[in-house]
């Protein structure tokens, strides 16, 4: 029987790992299926990382480094190159490496922090071929990052989410031809900042209400018709136009990978397709916790190193059988608000909620009511889908309720 | 000096191929791709019909009740998993009825076991997320799922483990007759043969013409598909195909036997040979069709959506002829065309050993082979017994699939040896599953490149043009 165990090794996995250490737990494991700590932010080499945190622009590796830095010298054990390939609901992992083979192991609390995945070109039904050249735009970040290798000179980026952003800045500094970024949606899913350094900085067009039609090329992509799409996302027929390429870059969503998380009886949230969490980031399933990019994804890495000490923290207090006043508060939002995390309120203290947007949203103030009156409101002067929102709860909000609703109000 | 050479290294090509080793030939597949299942084999709705479609005394009728019949035991012997998961042809009106019946009757005469006809209630029963509006169908206990170009690898697997030989990138470009025996010439190599199978699909009326016969033609017939997430592989469990009218079988929906759903095909006529892309009508009408069929599939939850290309031949059956002596078309095998290729491959052999080719039996024979996914389908004792010997077997590379960096590298070593990303793919669902690659291709990419003795850059998703990486990057340490 192990304590905690930790399932990867990113900014969440690590964080929740040294909160964990911090309360008092020694009995830790991070199992990480990658062949070093770090997760995804060892192939992200661009800078950006850490302004809230450590309010200074670190790389993905520095950023990660900190961690790593901690993680070893508080002497926290881990398995590298190590594949959960099953969690039980009553808390056995199975996994494999090649020293250990498939073996099991009995926690007490888990950490869930896996991460994320890029949606595929598959799920997308892009009329026409089936050549080599198309690649999510963070697979093309590994060959480029990691690899060494160029899997493109004239490119295309179909969604402006921020790997896909990162990406056209990245190619073009390594001699690619980056034609244009096309966004479906009539706004950016990534940050403002990131459309500013990476296209307005290099010229690169960002193309709104733009979507790619068709695939050109027998063998590698020759070439990628595009259209604007009307209010609906219908493409437009007459707006077609033909772009020579050889590489179509994806940047059209990521998922969560929660894989693992079902199999342990974890309860998602559709919206998210994380799992549904209270303020501690505890699941359905006690002593189940999960943060970072795998409860929900977040677009600065430092708001996921603050969610995941939350639940290493929460964890330590589990494992040490703390309890603390339970109620049971759940958050309702109005579609605008897309979701909140935690969805659930079950100790009376103070938390932070934080949220996404539907759309674009000037002017507006979040409110949320209980019982039909409102209890608490926030002015923003833009909202958007691509950065995470929050707003800070006071305990006093969640006595004599059992639901919250959040809405967003046009000022 | 070959005793046959089969051209086309596709499900019927491969039959063949294991069929004529268990005889003391020196037989060689051409094959002008760089991997063999290549055309209409990996692309079509792996489905093992019963036999009851075909015009009765046809030889599509004769081969695929025969075909279906002796699969189970053949995917037996190969290792390939196999489903006799029954199908349903489902009907909506009285007219449907009507054509449901003459199935009946002409299944019955074909010789196809079971049949039955169901009523609104009965079908129910067996398959509750059935459309709406269907009120009867035909129940085929026989019908059966197969994967299609894991049959093909592991039939020509077999075949060379005894003893015959297999080219790819070998595309036909003349055939002559020299001295009694056939010179097949590609544009840089040259292989003779006194017996000549011609199985190139799409392309076996051109190769038919090569030795001037030009007695069929065979055209492509595009078909488009749409495979979901493994989630949706039970929402039914047999094979749905609607009843068949002048605009054809329409849409089928089904699991298949790697547990995914498959919905396809759409049916369109083409002059292209070559031309294997998709469409947006073709992907509204396959979405529309299916959701008459079967209730809820969920089609955000789509993997992969594909193109096959069917080898429809002129004479509307199969065209199975000898035009000269030594020289067999296996050609316009169409569906039930992977039903029938183990009939096929019998059917082919007797008529060479008709034009005298002589048989004697290879008593070295082996007529079975590991199964392709024989660590993924083993307990957790015997896999890490395989760990405890080879560690690479411990560590995953494709998460979504769970495949192991051993079983990769085994499969690059097993005959028929993939050169590609698609070809590891097809052999270990590797890259096949909900990321479709993301994470793993760097990593395959990096074993093909080491075990083939490639730069990182030569390594191609299926061969000839289709490179991964253009070269090294400004610093790349390559």
């Amino acid at each position: 029987m192990t304590d905690l165990v930790i399932v990867g090794s990113g900014p969440a996995g690590m964080s929740a790992a040294i909160a964990a250490y911090e309360a008092g737990i020694r009995d830790i494991l991070i199992l990480e299926r990658d062949n070093r700590l770090g997760g995804i932010l060892g192939q992200c080499i661009h800078n950006g990382f850490g302004l809230h945190r450590f309010g200074e622009e670190l790389t993905g590796p520095e950023y990660a480094w900190r961690y790593e830095e901690k993680v070893r010298a508080m002497n926290i054990p881990f398995k590298l190159g190590t594949m959960v390939l099953d969690i039980s609901e009553d808390k056995v992992i199975t996994a494999t490496n090649e020293e250990d083979g498939i073996f099991q192991i009995k926690a007490k609390a888990i950490i869930l922090a896996m991460g994320c995945r890029e949606r595929s070109k598959g799920a997308l039904n892009i009329a026409g071929t089936r050549p080599a050249g198309i690649f999510s735009a963070g697979t093309a970040q590994k060959f480029v990052n990691i690899e060494g290798y160029m899997p493109g000179k004239n490119v295309v980026i179909l969604g402006s989410g921020d790997i896909g952003l990162i990406m056209a800045r990245r190619m073009t500094l390594e001699g690619a031809k980056v034609h244009a970024v096309c966004e479906l949606m009539p706004y950016s899913g990534g940050l403002a900042r990131n459309i500013e350094q990476c296209l307005n900085d290099f010229g690169i067009p960002l193309k709104l209400s733009h979507t790619v039609v068709e695939i050109h090329g027998k063998e590698r992509l020759t070439g990628v018709t595009i259209a604007k799409v009307d209010e609906n996302r219908r493409p437009i027929p007459e707006t077609k136009e033909y772009i020579t390429c050889d590489t179509l870059l994806l940047s059209v969503g990521l998922i969560p990978e929660n894989e693992l998380s079902k199999s342990a009886g974890v309860s998602l949230d559709r919206v998210t397709s994380g799992a549904i969490v209270d303020q501690d980031r505890q699941t359905n399933i006690e002593g189940i916790y999960a943060c970072g990019n795998v409860l929900h994804v977040h677009d600065l890495v430092d708001y996921v190193s603050e969610e995941a000490e939350i639940a290493g923290k929460s964890a330590a207090a589990y494992i040490r059988g703390e309890k603390a006043e339970s109620i049971s508060v759940g958050i309702k939002t109005d579609g605008k608000i897309r979701y909140t995390v935690p969805q659930k309120i079950t100790q009376n203290k103070d938390v932070n909620v934080y949220f996404r947007v539907s759309d674009v949203f000037r002017n507006v103030t979040v409110a949320v009511y209980k019982n039909g009156e409102k209890v608490f409101t926030k002015k923003r002067p833009k909202v958007a889908p691509g950065e995470m929102e929050s707003v800070k709860l006071s305990c006093e909000i969640f006595s004599d309720c059992n639901e919250l609703e959040f809405r967003l109000e046009q000022n | 000096m070959y005793d046959v050479a089969i051209i086309g290294a596709g499900v019927v090509g491969g039959m063949i191929a294991r069929e004529l080793s268990r005889y003391n030939l020196r037989t060689v597949i051409l094959e002008k791709e760089n991997d063999v299942a290549m055309g209409a084999t990996k692309a079509n709705s792996a489905i093992v019909h019963a036999g009851f479609d075909a015009k009765v005394g046809s030889l599509k009728a004769k081969l695929n009740v025969k075909g279906s019949e002796m699969m189970e035991q053949v995917a037996k012997e190969l290792g390939v998993k196999y489903k006799r998961n029954g199908s349903l042809v489902i009907g909506f009106s009285d007219e449907d009825l009507e054509t449901i019946k003459e199935l009946y009757e002409r299944g019955t005469k074909n010789g196809v076991r079971d049949l039955a006809i169901l009523d609104r209630e009965q079908l129910r029963e067996i398959e509750p997320n059935i459309g709406k509006k269907a009120t009867c169908a035909l129940h085929a206990p026989t019908g059966a799922i197969i994967c299609p170009y894991e049959l093909t690898v592991a039939s020509i697997g077999n075949a060379m483990d005894n003893g015959a030989e297999l080219i790819t990138s070998f595309e036909v470009t003349s055939i002559n007759r020299e001295n009694g025996a056939y010179e097949i010439c590609s544009k840089d190599q040259t292989v003779s043969a006194r017996y000549v199978v011609n199985a190139a699909g799409v392309y076996s009326d051109a190769v038919a013409k090569m030795v001037g016969d030009d007695t069929f033609t065979v055209h492509p017939r595009r078909g488009e598909y749409i495979l979901l997430d493994k989630e949706c592989g039970t929402l039914v469990s047999h094979t749905i195909f609607r009843t068949p009218s002048k605009m054809g079988k329409g849409i089928l929906v089904s699991p298949t036997v790697d547990g995914n759903l498959i919905t396809g095909p759409t049916s369109v006529d083409m002059e292209d040979k070559t031309d294997k892309s998709t469409t947006a009508e073709g992907f509204a009408h396959v979405i529309k069709e299916t959701a008459e069929n079967v209730e809820g599939v969920p089609f955000g939850k789509t993997i992969t959506s594909f193109c096959g290309l069917r080898a429809v031949g002129s004479t509307g059956d199969f065209i199975i002829t000898s035009p000269l002596k030594g020289f067999v078309n296996a050609a316009g095998i169409e569906s039930p065309g992977l039903s029938s290729a183990p009939a096929i491959a019998e059917y082919i052999v007797d008529i060479l050993h008709e034009s005298g080719l002589e048989l004697h039996k290879n008593k070295d024979f082996n007529p079975t082979r590991r199964p392709m996914h024989h660590f993924r389908e083993a307990s957790i004792e015997e896999k890490n017994a395989i760990i405890a010997k080879d560690k690479s077997f411990g560590k995953i590379v494709c998460r979504c699939e769970t495949v192991t960096e051993g079983e990769i590298l085994e499969a690059i070593r097993t005959n028929p040896k993939p050169r590609d990303l698609d070809g590891v793919k097809r052999r270990t669902r590797s890259q096949m599953g909900r990321c479709q690659g993301g994470f793993c291709s760097p990593r395959i990419v990096e074993l093909l490149s080491r075990e083939l003795g490639i730069k990182y850059e030569e390594v191609t998703k299926f061969g000839g043009e289709s490179v991964i990486n253009f070269g090294k990057t400004k610093g790349g340490k390559g």
